[in-house]
């Protein structure tokens, strides 16, 4: 199978600590890739390494079959980036910033009539060509910055966390785009914390501390699923969940979910009315325990829980070592030669 | 029960545009409220009225008992604003946060320490008094803002999409406090796009193009709809053309 995206053992630091701690994995070429983990598990750092914006530390890379160490200017006319932050001139219009990034990329006269045109079929974003990009609404602002990341036709497009902040109804139009540019032969990396949008993805990679959790297709995820699930739930309304608080016996762990509450049990040994009592005693509140089948929520949860945490924001965070964590002037410095590396 | 937020034909216009068109809610003491929609729904402007920050078009409202025109001041004693844009001072001590804002909302020095050792201890924020703030992670910093949003007891608490970027497990943590923080009383009016945390809501409105167009518990307006997440009531709702990509798949 041809990938679009190899990386072996990538390592990189940032002031000391640990932002990729060896990262291994691959991307198949015409796939749709999500990213998920939590803040500070290495999504942005290592979307940046792959669009060539930073460098790595140690470990290879290679995008789209270049190496991002020495052919970071291949790499960066064959992808499209679209960081987390909105980054398209405001006080420019929507038809302004697209013109703009024609120029950037060197796209010009019959050709970049074209794929204007093209870019504001898909995107629907015609009737607002004439407004400045800072009033627009967050979900058109994102289709804004994806038409801007194609303007050159990409053969692989780096999205980081597009739909944060969008709402559903076009989160979902969103989705319905990416879906259309890959049947077009487009690779996709993408990172969400939305557990939904994971659902849509060929495959999903979970980073924890800088290291792969988990990297499955969603319904392999959904199959391995090593326990039985069940959801408690009460008629009056949302049931809550102790902080803290043990597992109940015939539980390996239980965390609110969507209002109720989510029991992973070991499907060997699982006695369901003994498990509703033992639920029962800590809420008494619940009235129905129900066996249901997990969506990649349910198996995030339990690939923290099986790498030994209760999540990655369980416990307060460790102090950091001292010397020059924190200092503003080192981080600069760093950032400066980074920069250096990056363009030689 | 005792009502904390009452509007009545509360409309907000900006020259030919209605951003928010006559909503008529109330939300009562220690409910979590999620007030839900689309982007560009108006949901910030009805915000900012209620806040005492932006004067109403027309129509009337009370927050804690004052009138939301004419008692700005008593109200923005008696509330809480936390967003994920506007947090803390990033490059200061959690502790220097916590008592900069006790002191910009007039807290006494003993008050004050007294009532940072109290929501420490709820907060379990204690061991990261002397870390930089902007080091901490997303949970742990949302965490402190939340306890400087708590310094004066604020009767209610607006959230304006405090869970932006996040996994779904540091969500779960910062909605087990909001949930400890209305058991304990405090009025909890939150915005969200995360149709899986409107579910922890007692009750959620959802705004299209300025107007209220659903105002029920979740559980009452997934029966209604016949859809069985909030998830699909929201975009049956608000793009009743719209096919989740579940259905067309």
């Amino acid at each position: 199978m041809p990938y679009a995206v190899t990386i072996d053992n990538l390592r990189k630091n940032y002031a000391g600590e640990h932002a990729l701690a060896g990262v291994s994995f691959s991307i198949a070429a015409g796939s749709l890739a999500g990213i998920i983990g939590a803040d500070g598990a290495g999504k942005t750092t290592l979307m940046r390494i792959l669009a060539t914006l930073i460098s790595a530390d140690a470990g290879a890379a290679s995008v789209l079959s270049y190496d991002v160490n020495t052919q970071h200017r291949k790499i960066r006319a064959a992808i499209g980036y679209m960081p987390q932050k909105f980054s398209l001139y405001e006080d420019l219009t929507v038809w302004e910033n697209l013109l703009f990034f024609a120029d950037v990329f060197g796209v010009i006269g019959m050709e970049r009539q074209r794929r204007l045109d093209r870019l504001m079929a898909f995107s629907r974003l015609g009737q607002a060509q004439d407004r400045r990009a800072g009033r627009l609404s967050g979900g058109m602002k994102q289709k804004l910055a994806l038409s801007c990341a194609l303007i050159h036709t990409p053969r692989l497009l780096i999205l980081d966390e597009p739909t944060t902040g969008v709402d559903p109804v076009s989160r979902n139009e969103f989705w319905r785009i990416l879906k259309d540019l890959q049947r077009d032969g487009i690779t996709i990396i993408v990172s969400t914390p939305y557990m939904d949008e994971a659902e849509y993805c060929d495959t999903v990679l979970l980073l924890h501390r800088g290291g792969v959790l988990m990297q499955s297709t969603p319904a392999q995820a959904v199959e391995r699923y090593p326990h039985a699930l069940f959801r408690a739930e009460s008629r009056a309304g949302t049931v809550r969940w102790p902080a803290r608080a043990p597992a109940p016996r015939g539980a390996r762990f239980v965390y609110p979910s969507g209002g109720a509450l989510h029991v992973a049990a070991d499907p060997q040994i699982v006695n369901e009315p003994a498990l509703l009592e033992a639920l029962r005693e800590v809420m008494p509140e619940i009235e129905t325990l129900h066996r249901i089948g997990p969506r990649m929520n349910d198996v995030l949860f339990s690939c923290y829980n099986a790498a030994g945490s209760a999540g990655p924001e369980s416990a307060p965070p460790p102090a950091p070592a001292p010397g020059h964590a924190h200092n503003p002037l080192a981080m600069i410095r760093h950032a400066i030669s980074q920069h250096r590396k990056g363009r030689p | 029960m005792k009502t904390t937020i009452e509007t009545r034909d509360l409309s907000k216009r900006f020259g030919p545009h209605t951003a928010v068109d006559r909503i008529t809610l109330s939300v009562y003491q220690g409910e979590i409220f999620g007030f839900l929609g689309a982007n560009g729904a108006g949901k910030t402007t009805a915000i900012r009225m209620l806040c005492g920050l932006l004067e109403p078009t027309s129509g009337s409202g009370t927050v804690a008992g004052f009138d939301i025109i004419r008692q700005t001041d008593r109200i923005r004693s008696r509330i809480g604003y936390m967003s994920q844009k506007f947090s803390l001072y990033s490059d200061l001590r959690v502790i220097d946060n916590l008592r900069l804002y006790g002191s910009l909302y007039g807290l006494g020095k003993q008050a004050l320490a007294r009532r940072i050792d109290e929501l420490s201890a709820l907060l379990s924020l204690s061991p990261l008094h002397g870390r930089i703030t902007g080091s901490l992670p997303w949970g742990w910093q949302q965490r402190a803002a939340l306890a400087c949003a708590n310094l004066h007891r604020p009767e209610i608490l607006f959230l304006d999409e405090p869970t932006g970027s996040v996994d779904p497990v540091a969500r779960q943590t910062f909605w087990d406090l909001i949930q400890t923080l209305a058991a304990g009383g405090t009025t909890i009016f939150v915005t969200t796009h995360h149709m899986d945390e409107a579910e922890n809501c007692g009750r959620i409105s959802i705004m299209i193009d300025g107007r209220i167009a659903a105002l029920d518990t979740p559980r009452a307006l997934k029966e209604r709809t016949g859809k069985p997440t909030l998830h699909e009531v929201f975009l049956h709702l608000v793009d009743p053309h719209s096919e989740s990509l579940k259905e067309r798949a």
